[in-house]
């Protein structure tokens, strides 16, 4: 008579646990979910950034601007055939 | 209790009971508790058969009220040129879309929205009212946006409007390389060109994942992952960045020269059938692609049908040494500068009397192909031709490329086959007269061409390597003084070329309008680049040869090629003409110090002998050159 009702107990008690396990592994799992979509979009956010600056560095870099830059801004220009030096090898 | 009162009763007044009034009870309670019962069997049956045996479907409705499945966008895969330099990037952007249903319940705030927005307030409540029974519709005018703008937009909070991520292509070097990479349409699928040709491996499989949405729209739960999406490949183009742009630059200014209207270039890494540059004028701007002036969006290299003209004769020598009739000896006695052909002449510029086998190159002589031809066999020619890729696609897998014109000796009339000697008669594309000489620079054997970096395509021998050597050693003659092409030398390299200048076919004759050629290999020994250049209609008004391919297209070969040789460190093969150049410039200078100073002149010529010490490989060289 005693060992069952410790044991009705141990059962409701467990009952009682899971319960809140499950609660609780509900709640985990919404909150990961939220830090996911944080990530994910901090990474898009990221992504953005850098293909923002790789069409920025690449616009930059475009060769017709670098040619004018070279020429104009930097005064360079490309030595005259009796500027360059041969050297035999 | 009652019962038995009202039974007793009953009896008072009648002494037979009436087997009719009689009932039983217990049978009617059991009738009511089994009807009741049943009931309740019925309710549990139902509910078993809700909960358990049916209860996918009523799921599946109830899923279908608040989950969704929703896109994961994928980008498209980036392209670079063969240094990784990025020509096609894909950048996410915003585009703005309403729930109609739910905008529609608050006009007070399409005001907001209309002026966030920049729309006309009617233009604006006319669209949210024409589509008030619609879920969905796009913001007019706001499909790929920049995110800034769309966040604007959204820090609004009016309800109903949201955002919706998509990807964008943009092409930071423009116009320069538009033709070879092509352009996408708003959906992200390629249209023309690379992004056609390699669509599949580009395009990313977008994703999908399930959620569960609130009435506003918003994601209250994840439910579950479908599949992720796939981002697509990025591609390695065999495009170097640098001679493309050079490439486009001296077209341009060549067109600006001669006043031509269109031309191409095309540069091909000799022996991996690798194109380097390919560059078309007109041009476009594949970031702004627009419906008119489709003609500009047209890759002239590989689409255009063009008669080759005398950049073919090289390949008419090649055709004559390969089957013997001819040796690099033999001599033609092209006088008096014609020859017949059926009822027309076939011409050269003017008598050169005797050539031998180098010089029909070196001075371009129409009669003297003519010559060679004619000790072939017409199925001979013709098999050894298309070898060489004529007449059909060169297989660089670009869409829309053309496949030429070189009809087979059955249709051949009488003149055909003299004038297919000197490139008349059939049609070949920019594309096909590169693919040829780099075939003879890659010693006879035939690459197909590529766009991709790295991928080496089909290669087989169409020519023996001694005949297509030689051959590369007779074009080497035209770039020298007394050749037709000198305008393509390059200091410090043998350059082995052709020129060619061909009449435009019109209304069935030729007009007195030019295509300019110019073909070529660099440096001659052991051939690196192949190149070709056509420049279409040339001004002809100077008279002269100031239309022909050696006046007006060499110098554009001199310059990409000189500019591409020094980008991909060729060492030069011809130091010695080099360093004659610079011996005899070093000595004009020393002659005009000399000059300028004449009080000084013991100070003069130690100045270039000072300098040229630092040099120390070179400087006895310079030190001879100046006192010679």
């Amino acid at each position: 008579m005693k060992l069952r009702h410790i044991l009705v107990a141990i059962l409701l008690a467990a009952n009682v646990i899971t319960a809140i396990g499950v609660v609780h592994a509900r709640h985990d799992y919404r909150q990961l979910y939220i830090d996911l979509t944080r990530l994910e979009r901090a990474r898009d956010e990221l992504n953005i950034d850098f293909g923002r600056l790789q069409l920025e560095q690449a616009t930059w870099a475009m060769s017709n601007r670098v040619d004018q830059v070279a020429r104009e801004r930097l005064g360079m220009r490309f030595p005259e055939t009796a500027e360059i030096v041969v050297v035999r090898p | 209790m009652n019962f038995r009162k009202f039974i007793k009763a009953g009896d008072g007044h009648a002494k037979k009971p009436r087997k009719r009034a009689q009932f039983d009870l217990r049978l009617r309670l059991m009738l009511v508790g089994g009807a009741l019962g049943l009931g309740a069997v019925a309710l549990v049956g139902r509910a078993v058969d809700l909960q358990l045996i049916d209860n996918a479907f009523y799921q599946q409705k109830a899923d279908a009220r608040f989950r969704r499945e929703v896109p994961i966008p994928a980008s498209r895969g980036m392209i670079t040129d063969r240094n990784g330099e990025p020509l096609a990037i894909s950048s996410p952007v915003e585009s703005l879309w309403a729930n109609p249903q739910e905008l529609s319940k608050h006009p007070d705030r399409l005001p907001e929205l209309a002026q966030a927005t920049g729309l006309p307030l009617e233009e604006l409540s006319r669209a949210v009212s024409q589509r008030a029974d619609k879920e969905f519709m796009y913001i007019p005018r706001h499909r790929r946006i920049s995110p800034v703008a769309a966040k604007r937009v959204l820090d609004l909070g009016v309800p109903g409007v949201f955002s919706q991520r998509e990807y964008r292509r943009f092409y930071p070097q423009g116009e320069a390389v538009s033709h070879v990479l092509g352009f996408t349409n708003i959906d992200d699928n390629g249209q023309e060109g690379v992004e056609l040709a390699f669509d599949e491996w580009l395009a990313g499989v977008p994703g999908a994942q399930n959620v569960i949405r609130d009435r506003h729209g918003r994601i209250v739960e994840h439910v579950s992952l479908v599949r992720a999406a796939e981002p697509g490949k990025d591609l390695v183009l065999s495009i170097d960045r640098r001679i493309q742009f050079l490439a486009h630059r001296e077209l341009r200014r060549a067109l600006e020269e001669t006043g031509a209207s269109a031309g191409s270039i095309v540069v091909l890494e000799v022996a991996t059938g690798e194109v380097l540059a390919m560059a078309n004028l007109p041009t476009y701007n594949n970031n702004r692609v627009t419906g008119e002036n489709r003609d500009a969006h047209r890759n002239r290299a590989l689409t255009d049908l063009l008669e080759p003209g005398s950049t073919m004769k090289p390949i008419t020598v090649a055709a004559g040494l390969e089957k013997g009739v001819i040796s690099p000896t033999s001599t033609f006695n092209t006088s008096p500068g014609w020859i017949p052909n059926g009822r027309f002449r076939t011409s050269d510029f003017r008598n050169y009397g005797v050539l031998d086998t180098t010089g029909i190159l070196t001075k371009s002589s129409n009669v003297g192909s003519a010559m060679i031809v004619h000790k072939l066999e017409n199925q001979y020619f013709y098999d050894f031709v298309r070898g060489f890729g004529y007449g059909q696609s060169t297989g660089s897998g670009f869409p829309g490329e053309a496949a030429g014109l070189f009809p087979d000796p059955s249709r051949w009339s009488g003149t055909s086959k003299q004038g297919m000697s000197y490139g008349y008669g059939l049609s070949v594309t920019p594309m096909q007269i590169a693919h040829a000489y780099a075939t003879l620079g890659n010693h006879g054997r035939s690459i197909t061409p590529t766009f991709v970096k790295g991928h080496v395509g089909e290669s087989r021998q169409v020519v023996s390597a001694a005949v297509a050597d030689e051959v590369v050693r007779m074009m080497q003659t035209v770039t020298e003084p007394g050749g037709t092409g000198t305008r393509a030398a390059i200091l410090g390299y043998h350059v082995a070329g052709k020129s060619g200048t061909a009449r435009k076919a019109s209304g069935g004759g030729y007009a007195r309008r030019y295509l300019a050629f110019f073909a070529g290999l660099v440096p001659v020994e052991n051939p690196r680049f192949a190149m070709a250049v056509v420049i279409d209609d040339p001004d002809t008004s100077k008279g002269g040869s100031t239309y022909g391919g050696g006046y007006v297209s060499a110098p554009v070969f001199q310059r990409v090629m000189d500019g591409a040789l020094r980008l991909m460190d060729v060492p030069p093969d011809d130091i010695d003409t080099w360093l004659a150049a610079q011996a005899t410039a070093d000595a004009k200078r020393a002659r005009e110090q000399g000059r300028a100073a004449p009080a000084m002149p013991a100070v003069a010529p130690a100045a270039p002998v000072a300098a040229s010490t630092q040099r120390t490989p070179v400087a006895a060289t310079h030190v001879a050159g100046v006192q010679r």
